[in-house]
């Protein structure tokens, strides 16, 4: 392990010096229910990674019976127990139209497990009940008995090998309206038939991972922000973040068994 | 009836011992050739079984329990082992019964793990129990929290004379009003430690790990910061009011006791106020020396590994072991970093948890001013991304943990050292510590 080279962590620039290049608004969807194994993480790289790129970063966060800010330019939403995807259930029904509109006229979004599932187009328990999406992704869930759990790496055309962990009894189909994020080679992802994980849309970006997903896989996290920044001001003039961690970070987690 | 299960069972005990077996052998012949074996035993104790579960610190304080309870002349049966299945009871028990089979013990007060305690409870119906937290740990394993709170309500449904609850942690309170449907004859006494609301603060509850835009935040989380204030709250059969660097001050029977403590950190402190509740539950109406029962929970010392204090050339070496987010964030709390070189060991072995996920929720802001000497552990990689990406400096980055301890210790000479580690990654560092040096156990 020795012969890796380590970047020294002073290395990291720190822009703070130079004028910025404008602001980016990150907004948390329900952050209080959904915030599972690690989801700050993927806010958290997105608020640090605006800042060495160049940009502002503004972290916003949207909870049930907030008001809806009207200028988002990333929008990020994580899992959540059972009992917090019934307390945001409907609240997220009311600002279904909003999103749906955003995400269609190509808003950079990233919603991992739980909200993956709920922006779909339904959720149906193991036990019976269908809790209703709000049908920005053409996929549908359903609950099953058993827990699809372990590391996951996978391999996609747009971002490269992907690594995270994943951890869901719901199984995920999809629809001819999106397309997979990858192709799984370690790990269930969608559901345990179809070998593919996650779901693409626009500029939407859903996954089941864990792990954080933005931190080891900084690739997903400069499209988000180069997409918005792109949207917002035309053109996208990247900084330069080191990741040399980021790569050792991967090449450790990709040889941890499942 | 005389049987011989037990004494074929203490023979087997023998020769495993002598083989370097496991421990839970024994225990799995004595179940086959006499399946009651662990139930007629623990039935014969004048005061039946306490168990003791939750996610964090049951250990510390099964311990705690034990020595409050023998500080009143009480003998106490315990799994010392650490074993917490079934098997790993009937073995112990093994261990203690003479070979007629009889237990010389007035009570047995047991860890249980939250997995395995359902299938216990259902054997065993504890006559006490004693229900800590519900936090995020290893969620790989049992899948999500609200099942983990419904592992402990079925205990505390199976327990036929007192439940002790945590009051500041919403998911265990709530087993209350689980436990108020059942009808009057299954019904429990339910008592609460509790916490004073200065330090509330201190202990975040996982549904609220965050607030705006701060990252994961250290307040804001109990029911009763919800609340904010004591009205809506039960009434604490013990309540934890202040904590020193030396001693603290626990509240019970309307009087403010103050005691020097040898553990140290808030969360093994709230766990003495858990552990003096449970005792003072089993001791009843019978006659208590509160002064020496006082003075023994100032006495406990931390079970092995969980905020222990070693001696390395001179210098205090601290191991304080982190396995989920709530744990780790307490004991960057309860260990400040200034005057202290750290390591920080992760791995993701199975006992560990394999997701990594959990790093994400925690805050390490509070080392950014001293920074972190070495990482080590599997997930050395994992931690130094956590940390650039909290801004805070470090030094080495080593996944090997036998070099990565050699270059900590030899570069923070004539300093307080501090680790915090997972689990496997503890064991490792313990292994190569006592090669390293004479480890001395300080407390
Ligand atoms: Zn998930």
């Amino acid at each position: 392990m020795t012969s890796e080279t380590q970047p020294h962590p002073e290395a990291q620039s720190h822009p703070e010096a130079q004028p910025s290049k404008g602001t980016l608004r990150v907004l948390q969807l329900y952050p209080r229910e959904m915030n599972i194994y690690g989801d700050w993480g993927n806010a958290l790289v997105l608020k640090q990674r605006i800042k060495w790129h160049g940009y502002t970063p503004e972290l916003l966060e949207y909870n049930v019976g907030d008001e809806f800010p009207d200028d988002v330019d990333i929008i990020v939403g994580g899992g959540g127990q059972d009992s917090g995807q019934l307390v945001i259930q409907d609240d997220l029904q009311a600002r279904a139209a909003q999103l749906k509109q955003l995400a269609d006229e190509g808003a950079p979004m990233l919603v991992i497990c739980g909200l993956y599932q709920l922006f779909g187009k339904f959720f149906k328990t193991s036990t019976g009940p269908i809790i209703p999406g709000i049908g920005i992704l053409d996929v549908e869930t359903h609950g099953t008995d058993e827990r699809l759990i372990g590391n996951v790496t996978m391999k996609s055309a747009e971002f490269g090998d992907i690594l995270g962990y994943e951890n869901h009894s719901g199984q995920t189909t999809l629809g001819p309206g999106v397309e997979p994020l990858g192709t799984v080679t370690k790990g269930a992802g969608n559901n345990s038939k179809d070998g593919h994980e996650g779901a693409r849309y626009n500029n939407v970006v859903a996954s089941y991972l864990h792990g954080s997903l933005l931190p080891k896989n900084p690739a997903i996290a400069d499209f988000l922000i180069r997409t918005a920044a792109e949207r917002k001001f035309g053109t996208f003039v990247p900084g330069t973040p080191d990741d040399g961690y980021a790569r050792l970070a991967r090449e450790h987690a990709a040889r941890r068994p499942r | 009836m005389l049987s011989f299960s037990v004494p074929l069972g203490k023979l087997v005990r023998t020769l495993s011992r002598l083989r370097g077996g496991g421990s839970a052998f024994p225990g799995l012949v004595v179940e086959k050739i006499d399946p009651g074996f662990m139930q007629r035993t623990l039935a014969s104790l004048p005061l039946g079984v306490a168990v003791v579960s939750g996610t964090n610190g049951k250990t510390t304080t099964t311990k705690m329990v034990v020595e409050l309870l023998e500080s009143q002349g009480l003998k106490v049966f315990t799994n010392r082992s650490g074993s917490n299945f079934t098997r790993g009871v009937a073995a112990s028990l093994l261990g203690d019964v003479d070979w007629r089979g009889r237990l010389d013990a007035d009570i047995a007060i047991l860890e249980l793990d939250e997995a395995h305690a359902v299938h216990f409870v259902n054997k065993v119906e504890p006559r006490f129990s004693l229900l800590l937290n519900v936090l995020r740990d290893q969620l790989d394993r049992f899948g999500e929290i609200d099942k983990t709170a419904r592992l402990l309500e079925h205990i505390a449904s199976k327990t036929t004379d007192t439940v002790v609850l945590n009051r500041e942690d919403p998911r265990v309170a709530r087993i209350a009003a689980a436990l108020n449907t059942l009808d009057a004859v299954h019904h429990p006494e339910i008592r609460y430690f509790g916490l004073d609301e200065s330090l509330r603060s201190t202990f975040p509850n996982d549904d609220e790990m965050r607030t705006t835009g701060i990252g994961p935040s250290p307040s804001g989380t109990s029911v009763a910061a919800e609340t904010g204030d004591d009205v809506d709250l039960p009434a604490a059969d013990v309540v934890l009011r202040r904590v020193g660097a030396q001693d603290a001050d626990f509240e019970f029977d309307d009087e403010t006791v103050t005691t020097s403590m040898k553990l140290r950190g808030v969360y093994n402190i709230f766990n003495a106020a858990a552990a003096l509740s449970l005792a003072r539950a089993i001791l009843g109406t019978g006659p208590v020396d509160t002064p020496k029962l006082v003075k023994a929970l100032g006495e406990v010392a931390p079970a092995f590994g969980r905020g222990e204090s070693l001696t390395v050339d001179g210098q205090p070496l601290e191991l304080v072991l982190v396995k989920n987010p709530s744990g780790f964030r307490l004991g960057l709390k309860s260990f400040p970093a200034g005057g202290y070189a750290t390591m920080i060991a992760i791995n993701d072995n199975y006992a560990d948890g394999r997701d990594m996920s959990w790093l994400w929720d925690v805050e390490f802001d509070s080392l950014r001013e001293d920074g972190v000497e070495v990482l080590t552990g599997v997930r050395a990689y994992d931690m130094a991304l956590r940390l650039q990406y909290d801004d805070v400096p470090f030094g080495v980055v080593e996944p090997d943990i036998t070099a990565a301890l050699r270059t900590f210790i030899d570069g923070s000479r004539g300093k307080p050292k501090r680790i915090f580690c997972t689990y496997t990654s503890m064991l490792a560092i313990r292994r190569e510590l006592a090669k390293i040096t004479i480890v001395e156990v300080v407390s």
